[in-house]
Order: C-alpha cells, then sequence, then structure tokens
C-alpha cells in the first residue's frame, strides 16, 4: 500500500499530467525536428565524404569522427553555456535542437555511406550507360535501395536521438523529463517522474518494434 | 550490311592504352567501325575484350590513345553525356534496377536524359517490351523474372536510348543454357536494323552468324580482323588458331 501510494499515487499523477503532457510536446517537437534535420544532414555528409572534393572528404571525416565521440551531453553544455561568450546565443529548445542535429547526422551520415557502399557497382554503371547524370544516379537507383537497406540502422539512431532529447532538461529546456522532476518537487513524491518514464516507454516502444520487425523483413528478402 | 570500305567510321579507337597498375589491359589498340556494322569480339579470358567495349562509353577510362564516337572524343565532362546518349550498353549481369518495375526499367533513361513525360516514356517502353516478346511482363519487378526475360529487359532499356552503337558485354554468359537462344535471338533481329553493334561474346556460333567483322584478342592486343566465314575456316594468325582450335574442338 505504501509502495502504491509513493511511486503510483493517482490522485498526484492526474494533478500533474497536464505538466507532463505540456513536456512530452516539447519532447515530440524536438525529438522530431532532429531526427528529420539529422537524416537530411548525414545525406548530405555522406555524399559529400564519398563523391565531394578531397578537401571537402578530410572535413567530413574529422566532422564525423569529432561529434562520434564528443558526449552529446557535453557538446549541449558547451553550445548553451559557452557559446554565449562568443555572442552567440541560443534558446534551451535551439540549443538542444542544434546539439542532437549535429550529433545525429554525423552517425546517420555513416549509416548512408554503408548503405550507398552496399550498392553492386553494375546498378551505378547501368544507371550512368543510359546516359543519368550524377543526380538522378543517385536519386532514381542508388539511394532508392541503399536508403531500404539501411531503415532499420537508421530508425534505431532516430530513437537514440529520440532518448537523447531527456539532456535537454540540464539546459533547462521544460521537456517531459524537466516538467516530471519540477512536478515532483511540487507534489514530494516521486510518481509524476515513474509518469514520465511511461510516457518515454509509450512514445519508444512501438519504434524499438518496428525496427525488429523492419530487420525480419529485410532478412527475409535478403535471402532470395 | 554496312562495309567499312566507304562510310566514314561511327567508333574509332586510336593506340588506346589502359593499364591495371602495372598490368596492361589493352596495348595500343586500333580500331575503325563502320555506321550500321556489326562487329564481333572474341578471344580468351582475361585478353582485353569487355575493357575494350567499356571504354567506348568510358565505363572504363583509358590512359593514352583516342576514342571518338561520331565526331565526339570520348573524354570526362561535357561530352561524356553526349556520348552516353548515343550509345548503349547490355551486361552480362543485366545489372537492371531493382527498386523499379520492368516498365519504368526501361522508360528512365528517355524521361530523364530525353526530357520525355513519363507517359510517353511508359508508351514507348511498352512498345519495345513488346519488341523484344515480354509486353505482358511490364508492370513486374526484374527479380519476378527469368535471367533470360531479365536480360530482354536489358536490351530495352538500351534501346529505349535510340542509341547510333550498341554495346554487348558477354550477353548471354550469365544464363543458364536454355535461356540463351531467346536472347541471341532478339540480338540477331537488332544486327539487321541499321545500329552499329560491338559484341562481346563466347558464342561462336552465333558470332559467325551475326558479324560483319570478327575482331579476334588476345593479351590486350588485337591480333586479327577478319570476315566471319574466313576467321572461323581459315585465320591468320597462330593464336587465333590455337584458340579457335581450344573452343570449338571440346
Amino acid at each position: 500500500m505504501d509502495l502504491v501510494s509513493t511511486f503510483f499515487n493517482w490522485a498526484v499523477f492526474v494533478r500533474s499530467f497536464p505538466l507532463l503532457l505540456d513536456g512530452l510536446w516539447r519532447t515530440i517537437a524536438l525529438g522530431f525536428l532532429s531526427i528529420l534535420l539529422g537524416l537530411a544532414g548525414g545525406l548530405l555528409l555522406a555524399l559529400g565524404r564519398m563523391y565531394g572534393p578531397r578537401f571537402l572528404r578530410a572535413l567530413i571525416i574529422a566532422y564525423v569522427d569529432v561529434f562520434r565521440a564528443l558526449p552529446v551531453l557535453v557538446w549541449l553544455v558547451i553550445v548553451y553555456y559557452a557559446l554565449p561568450f562568443v555572442g552567440i546565443s541560443l534558446s534551451p529548445f535551439a540549443s538542444a535542437a542544434f546539439a542532437l542535429t549535429t550529433v545525429s547526422s554525423a552517425y546517420t551520415a555513416e549509416i548512408y555511406r554503408a548503405g550507398i557502399d552496399a550498392i553492386p557497382r553494375g546498378q551505378f554503371e547501368a544507371a550512368q550507360a543510359i546516359g543519368l547524370s550524377a543526380f538522378d544516379v543517385m536519386r532514381d537507383v542508388v539511394l532508392p535501395q541503399a536508403i531500404r537497406i539501411v531503415i532499420p540502422p537508421l530508425t534505431n539512431n532516430s530513437i537514440n536521438v529520440m532518448k537523447d532529447t531527456a539532456l535537454a532538461s540540464v539546459v533547462a529546456m521544460p521537456d517531459l523529463l524537466k516538467q516530471a522532476t519540477q512536478a515532483q518537487a511540487l507534489a514530494a513524491n516521486p510518481t509524476p517522474l515513474i509518469g514520465a518514464a511511461f510516457l518515454y516507454l509509450v512514445l519508444l516502444l512501438p519504434l524499438v518494434r518496428m525496427v525488429a520487425i523492419f530487420e525480419k523483413r529485410l532478412g527475409r528478402s535478403g535471402r532470395r | 550490311m554496312a562495309t567499312s570500305a566507304n562510310a566514314a567510321p561511327i567508333v574509332t579507337m586510336r593506340a588506346v592504352t589502359k593499364r591495371f597498375g602495372e598490368f596492361a589491359a589493352l596495348k595500343a589498340v586500333d580500331l575503325d567501325v563502320a555506321p550500321g556494322e556489326v562487329v564481333v569480339i572474341v578471344g580468351p579470358s582475361g585478353s582485353g575484350k569487355s575493357t575494350l567495349i567499356r571504354c567506348i562509353n568510358l565505363l572504363e577510362t583509358y590512359d593514352e590513345g583516342d576514342v571518338v564516337v561520331d565526331g565526339i572524343r570520348v573524354e570526362e565532362g561535357r561530352n561524356l553525356r553526349k556520348v552516353r546518349e548515343e550509345v548503349g550498353m547490355v551486361f552480362q549481369a543485366f545489372n537492371l534496377f531493382p527498386n523499379l518495375t520492368v516498365l519504368d526499367n526501361v522508360a528512365l533513361g528517355p524521361v530523364r536524359v530525353r526530357k520525355l513525360s513519363w507517359e510517353a516514356a511508359r508508351q514507348k517502353a511498352r512498345g519495345l517490351l513488346t519488341r523484344v516478346g515480354i509486353g505482358e511482363q511490364a508492370e513486374k519487378y526484374p527479380v519476378q523474372l527469368s535471367g533470360g526475360q531479365q536480360q530482354r529487359v536489358g536490351i530495352a532499356r538500351a534501346l529505349a536510348m535510340e542509341p547510333r552503337v550498341l554495346l554487348f558485354d558477354e550477353p548471354t554468359s550469365a544464363l543458364d543454357p536454355e535461356m540463351v537462344g531467346e536472347v541471341l535471338d532478339v540480338i540477331r533481329t537488332l544486327a539487321g536494323t541499321g545500329t552499329t553493334m560491338l559484341l562481346v561474346t563466347h558464342e561462336m556460333g552465333f558470332a559467325r552468324k551475326v558479324a560483319d567483322r570478327i575482331v579476334f584478342m588476345e593479351a590486350g592486343e588485337i591480333k586479327e580482323i577478319a570476315a566471319p566465314d574466313r576467321f572461323f575456316t581459315n585465320p591468320a594468325s597462330e593464336r587465333a588458331r590455337a584458340f579457335l582450335d581450344a573452343v570449338l574442338n571440346h
């Protein structure tokens, strides 16, 4: 009984729910924006790394390495607390979106590159032989096949980005986690934290399941 | 068919050399092909046959010499697209686009390069698929077709660009024996239509029937160029004699 009233206190949950919901929307907005920008940015980075001029390739390799090595939290804190010293002041939301996007792009770039690398040379040759431009070769032939292959790892990465949005609470963005800790302090009861964890699961468990299904389906068609 | 004597050549290769590291895949190769001519290239594996025809649409770059197609020098840059618009290619491994239907495999080139509407290009593609005998497969995806059918799509895809020159890189080598005939039949009907063709093949009987001239290659060099009857009955070079001996008597 005591356990229930401490962690699963219905009255506290109902009272804090509007606050949690408010945080949830912000978490979703931040997550989706960062995921979409990361998917687009990563594609540009991958193409630049594979087909760009030499100096650009070196630049992109350095970028990807740095952002895969740097902890997201450290980068986020730098963006929010350090950049104002050089005159760049971003809101908590913009800081978090920027930090998550830059890191996500580094990961998706590597994923796209692996996908493009997996396309047989004959596909490029056949597309070039009918006179397609480099752009058309990518758009019509290579990317549709490559992206199909990398949907599972891209979805995995998207899940990670969505989870990393919780870091934004560190820069005072009222996301789901931040609102939950506020509510917990207000109610002097940890139920809002459990509620937040539950909402994260509702949001992400379907995606995790989806990855498993994608992988199964791809494995099957791959055996053909 | 066309004789190489009077018409200006549509394909000219002059002292074309191609190296892979230390290995010379082509050694100062010279070849002229007249418009409408069917040239079949034969020779042992690794003799440079595929490399030679791949230099004509620059899927392979060459290190020295000149390749000229219809007055356009084959090189990186502005010329390349024009050359590829005029030169079609059929691959050993078909290389159909698995993400597109058979119909769109054929229509893609005309849409992107000739700027046809999808509607017009698909209509044209249907005509070509019918011509190669697989009109009823148009809505399927490549994986759903047999090897022979896939290669016929490959031929229709090349034809859709209305190329002046068609390159065939061992078009039947990846096929099950019972499907070789259907593909060779299609190629034979094309040979009579005035399209210039360069064909690399191991099908000697077919080569003899369809060729205006046989080019025999060995070790990156053209050792002999002859009319098919002459080549298959009385080759001039000792090398060609040994090669024919090996492939015909086994």
